[in-house]
């Protein structure tokens, strides 16, 4: 499979207090149209990731939004996955060209979130776990993973230094892209002794309330060849598990995110030595340790050792979401999906400046809806 | 979403107030409230009394809370594995937070969650409590 990106556009993550959940899309949407040199019109389809326009901004129909925004009149649709939303408009995207039904489609991916206090945030969010399993019972997004992480650190005595420097690396990524929420380095006794949120996080083990947009533009193989396109999605991977942590078969890993990553990889040809990097979703620190073992970046238990010798750097052998990931850029959920994927093309591309991970030729991203119910690979590949 | 509906939790009272489980009639694995097919294909249960005791299987304590809960907070929250095989979430209470640990025994308790505003219904469901 080869679906080319003709054009990437990402809004800056962060309080976008200047921007509504419409300007943010249309901002990302028009910076897509504008690097892939093409007018709107020359859009099949639309897809657009979206969670909580409907409890945070009282506004659904994103789908018609999105075409309304460009002046279209053609299939526009809103796809919903809790935090994997973006990366499922992407699927979507993939599919509508590989089917032949679209030779240009727009995938786009907001959430406007800073609008309302955290704790509405915070019941929104819930909608992503088990309502009447978790959410009845008071459990947050920061308490389910902190479940996962309690679990994790008795059975493979990972030390609470080794998970803060997940976050420390983000936000050293953070300072060196020029969208991130967060462009600020931080320090593992920064994350230790800022509040708990939810034992053993605290508030930087945890990606921040989000606004902002991010859109592609993909192309058929054919146009994509002609405008002399470089980066190619080559695998597409989505597995989903149970809703509640209380129906999966372990609480240490990530089932659907290894079985995503398998179809994406055997799609693509590739084995996880290949992967250059990886924009991962980094929800929270536990996140990405858990992340990185679905990838088979890492043996199961041993993700850490990554962190503590500081592989996951730009510039080291595995490198871990150069874009800050949902910790330093920022987490607007439903252009997270999307976001990585902008990020992946950067880095092929040879556009990271700062950041840039030297020889990239094939970058992976790993979106995850609620605790693991949902999970979207996706691998791009630099075709010279 | 919280909806603040008394008739969506009045649905729930029958496995939350009485602590009923769901045996599956081929592979006997026992669930806690009913949801779609069992692994093994299966779509028929029967209703079984749970015990209600069982072991932490993990626990956090939860500090930044959801509308509902905010004035509980801190609060613990656990994956409960009830004797009878099924897995449970919920709150741990009556003790010291930093008493608890993976394999702590617990038993279950019934008591208030939180009322749906002022004038709404309040709702009750099962709790636990650790037995040292």
């Amino acid at each position: 499979m080869k679906v080319g990106v003709l054009g990437i556009g990402i809004t800056k993550f962060g309080e976008r207090w200047d921007q509504g959940l419409r300007e943010l899309l249309l901002d990302a949407q028009l910076r897509a149209l504008n690097d892939a040199k093409i007018d709107a019109k020359q859009i099949d389809t639309l897809f657009t990731g979206n969670m909580c326009g409907d409890s945070l901004s009282g506004q659904l129909h994103i789908g018609a939004m999105a075409a309304e925004n460009l002046n279209l009149d053609k299939p526009s649709i809103r796809v919903e996955g809790a935090c994997a939303s973006g990366s499922l408009a992407l699927r979507q995207g993939v599919h509508a060209i590989t089917s032949g039904e679209a030779r240009v489609a727009m995938v786009s991916g907001v959430e406007k979130m800073t609008d309302v206090s955290t704790e509405q945030v915070t019941t929104a969010l819930m909608g992503a776990g088990d309502e009447e399993l978790e959410g009845f019972n008071g459990l947050t997004f920061p308490g389910l993973y902190a479940l996962l992480a309690n679990a994790y650190m008795h059975k493979y005595k990972l030390k609470r230094e080794t998970l803060a420097k997940v976050s420390v690396k983000s936000h050293f990524h953070g300072a060196r892209n020029p969208y991130a929420q967060y462009q600020n380095e931080i320090t593992v006794d920064t994350v230790i002794n800022s509040p708990m949120v939810a034992d053993p996080l605290t508030l930087f083990d945890c990606s921040p309330i989000t606004d902002g947009a991010a859109s592609v533009i993909l192309v058929s193989e054919e146009i994509a060849k002609k405008a002399g396109v470089e980066v190619y999605i080559t695998g597409s991977g989505l597995a989903n598990d149970s809703l509640s942590l209380a129906r999966r078969k372990s609480l240490t890993r990530i089932d659907a995110s290894f079985v995503a990553r398998e179809k994406a990889f055997n799609q693509a040809g590739i084995t996880p030595k290949e992967v250059d990097f990886a924009e991962v979703h980094d929800c929270f620190s536990i996140a990405e340790i858990l992340a990185v073992e679905g990838l088979g970046l890492a043996k199961e238990g041993e993700a850490g050792k990554l962190y503590d010798s500081k592989q996951t750097y730009f510039d080291g052998d595995m490198p871990i979401n150069t874009s800050g990931g949902l910790k330093a850029c920022g987490h607007p959920i439903g252009a997270t999906g999307v976001k990585q994927a902008v990020e992946a093309v950067q880095q092929l591309r040879g556009e990271a400046k700062e950041r840039q991970v030297k020889g990239a030729g094939i970058g992976v991203t790993h979106n995850v809806g609620g605790s693991g119910a949902t999970v979207c690979v996706h691998v791009f590949k630099k075709v010279k | 979403m919280f909806r603040e509906s008394p008739i969506l939790r009045w649905r729930g009272y029958n496995d939350r107030y009485k602590l009923k489980g769901y045996k599956c009639r081929v592979c006997k694995k026992v669930y806690f409230e009913k949801k779609g097919l069992c692994p093994c294909g299966s779509i028929e249960f029967d209703e079984i009394e749970l015990s209600g005791k069982g072991k932490i299987a993990a626990f956090t304590q939860i500090h930044g809370a959801p509308e509902a809960f905010e004035s509980k907070a801190p609060y613990c929250v656990a994956v409960i594995d009830l004797a009878e095989g099924a897995r449970i979430e919920a709150q741990v209470v009556d003790c010291k937070y930093s008493d608890l640990k993976i394999g702590t025994d617990v038993e279950a308790v019934f008591r208030k969650f939180y009322s749906s505003g002022e004038k709404g219904a309040i709702h009750y469901g099962t709790k636990f409590v650790p037995k040292f």
